[in-house]
């Protein structure tokens, strides 16, 4: 790749007449002004999904008529002062969140033509605070990818070049946030499934602490590691959109009782001088800069860095020695976890059944064979090949034993930093099918962020640059339930650079900044 | 870990048999090949410093939380039959597969 190749796009400022181009925040503060309605808001979103979308794929379904109506029922409920924090602004969901009004398929055959009974617990809260559905967003099949390639439902293009991958799994988030299709939507990080395609896309997105986030209607992929979060274009936005989704949900045992502070109000005023941030430790690990980084990657991150120092924090060398384990021991214990959940999808109790069965073994072996896709099908061999007697000392238990060596190197940091930052993946988006036939060099996209899924911590990913043409991500990560320094951390970066203002412009987004759909 | 390459296909018919899955005879070597392949990657196990560590599970200290011994109100049977491709009486219809 040639690393001196221009992206395909440019800084937008804020433009009002093209709301596209405003942020969630922005949005909201004209929805709060008047000078916009939630119903020009859904308008404009679905008229950008349905004319720019056809080439990225990252849509699978949307309900124009509830959406409509919700947007009317929002601008009502403003004009009698009962305005949530999000009221009238558009979303899209991943489709691994349950949602029963629209289908829910998970990115997979297994579930095609599924409607949920219920409805997930972050889907509900979004809603009571005001944001309006739009649809369901592609995604890696049950989460299990990093590339928009493992859908059932066809590829998720990356806005910034035709022919390349938005990441994944949450490809079609990621994917519809770069395009400016809708200012937010939901996404899901089991080993790096908001942050790495969030890089690739050149957004903004968080993954908070394990349990911040109810798990309840989330499509269960691996039960230690999932957390839901958001995928928007800045921290700012992000910060707003979570404080509406965390917090304690009686349907998830595994969801924490730990108060969710006002994560958008504390990011503070640039009146008042909130855009320093003296004081702050930034640990910075040599293992995040070893082989296997692109070399301009690595250079866009260091910038980033010293800008973050410029801005007052320390830069802190710490120490993660045994980073290196990462991949493997993530890679067999989630996959362990995947094949004891996906084990209900057997064609009687949940998903696809395959026709003529002749016995019970046929129809369980046969419908999970026509239902689950290559990638699925590998994890649960995978899953059970480590779960199996003879592997399970050797194999899961030994990688459980080095998650925690992992989780005590992190604790071991935090002792003298306050967030830990370095590249989200290891280079930036590659051309479809670069990695398709070859499971292990796909693994290796998630180097960088297994880790705080193996540990639980918080980590997001923001943009801080291009290289050979494509964004690449800055990765922060932070204590458990400190999400409030991350999110400070990225919003003082985004009020010093404007990587988060750029977007593609290029053939797959025609005149796309200047256009009023 | 599927390293004994004469082995590989009766490997893999045996973990498939195990997770639930049919395996179509023509796909068994390269299925093979990429698991060869990813269980490769977990041999760096070995070399971590895991003497006398604990097993972490998951990343909460705090356990589960029990909630109240209380009646809730779920999805209404109906709600809940309304995916099923087939329901009788309140009952889920399914295939006869045992004569």
């Amino acid at each position: 790749m040639n690393a001196s190749v221009e992206p395909d796009g440019r800084a937008v400022p804020a433009d009002p007449s093209a709301p596209h181009t405003l942020s969630l925040h922005e949005q909201a503060a004209a929805l709060a002004a008047g000078t916009l309605s939630g119903v020009e808001l859904v308008q404009h979103a679905l008229a950008r999904i349905e004319r720019l979308d056809p080439a990225l794929n990252s849509v699978l379904c949307t309900d124009p008529e509830r959406a409509l109506a919700r947007a009317a029922d929002a601008d009502a409920a403003r004009a009698r002062g009962e305005a949530g924090a999000l009221c009238g602004l558009p979303l899209v969901h991943k489709d691994i969140f349950c949602t029963s009004g629209l289908p829910t398929t998970c990115g997979s055959r297994m579930l095609a033509g599924y409607r949920s009974p219920i409805t997930a617990t972050a889907v509900a809260r979004l809603e009571a605070a005001g944001a309006i559905t739009l649809g369901k967003a592609n995604m890696d099949e049950f989460a299990m990818g990093s590339s928009g390639e493992n859908s059932a439902f066809g590829a998720t293009g990356n806005p910034w070049r035709a022919g390349t991958v938005p990441g994944g799994s949450s490809s079609g988030s990621a994917a519809l946030i770069a395009a400016r299709l809708a200012p937010l939507a939901t996404a899901t990080d089991t080993g790096g499934s908001i942050r790495q395609p969030a890089a690739f896309c050149g957004v903004t997105g968080i993954k908070p602490t394990y349990g911040r986030v109810s798990r309840y209607g989330m499509i269960a992929f691996a039960s230690s590691f999932d957390q839901g979060g958001v995928i928007a274009t800045t921290a700012q936005d992000c910060a707003l959109a979570l404080g509406a989704m965390a917090g304690l949900d009686a349907n998830d045992a595994t969801s924490s009782d730990a108060d969710v502070p006002d994560w958008a109000a504390a990011l503070g005023d640039p009146a008042d001088g909130a855009t320093r941030l003296d004081g702050l430790r930034i640990g910075v690990p040599e293992a995040f800069f070893g082989d296997g980084l692109d070399e301009t990657v690595a250079v866009r991150v260091r910038e980033a860095l010293s800008t973050l120092a410029g801005l007052g924090a320390t830069l802190v060398p710490v120490e993660l020695p045994n980073q290196r384990f990462g991949i493997p021991a993530y890679y067999v214990i989630a996959p362990a976890e995947a094949s004891s959940n996906l084990s209900r999808f057997d064609g009687v109790r949940f998903g696809h059944r395959c026709d003529d069965a002749v016995d019970l073994q046929d129809l369980y072996t046969r419908s999970r064979a026509e239902g689950f896709g290559a990638e699925v099908q590998r994890r649960i061999l995978i899953g059970t090949h480590v779960l199996s007697a003879g592997y399970y000392d050797a194999c899961y238990l030994r990688a459980q034993r080095v998650r925690r060596l992992i989780a005590d190197d992190f604790e071991r940091a935090f002792g003298s930093v306050d967030v830990i930052a370095g590249p989200t993946a290891p280079g930036v988006a590659f051309a479809r099918g670069a990695n398709s036939g070859d499971p292990v060099a796909m693994y290796l996209n998630d180097l960088y962020t297994v880790a705080a899924n193996l540990c639980g911590l918080p980590a997001m990913s923001l943009p801080c640059g291009f290289a050979h043409g494509m964004p690449v991500g800055l990765q922060l990560i932070g204590r458990a339930f400190d999400e409030g320094t991350l999110l400070r951390t990225a919003h003082r970066y985004q009020q010093e650079s404007d990587w988060h203002r750029w977007m593609p412009t290029g053939a797959i987004l025609p005149d796309t900044s200047r256009a009023r759909t | 870990m599927l390293t004994d390459s004469d082995d590989i296909r009766a490997q893999v018919q045996g973990l498939a048999s195990l997770a639930g899955l049919a395996v179509a005879p023509a796909a068994v070597d390269a299925i093979g090949r990429d698991l060869a392949d990813v269980l490769a990657l977990f041999e760096a196990l070995n070399e971590a410093p895991i003497e006398g560590i604990e097993p972490m599970a998951h990343p909460l200290s705090s356990g589960l939380r029990l909630r109240d011994d209380v009646v809730i109100e779920g999805p209404s049977r109906e709600a809940l039959q309304a995916p099923a491709p087939a329901v009788q009486d309140g009952y889920f219809l399914v295939p006869r597969v045992i004569d």
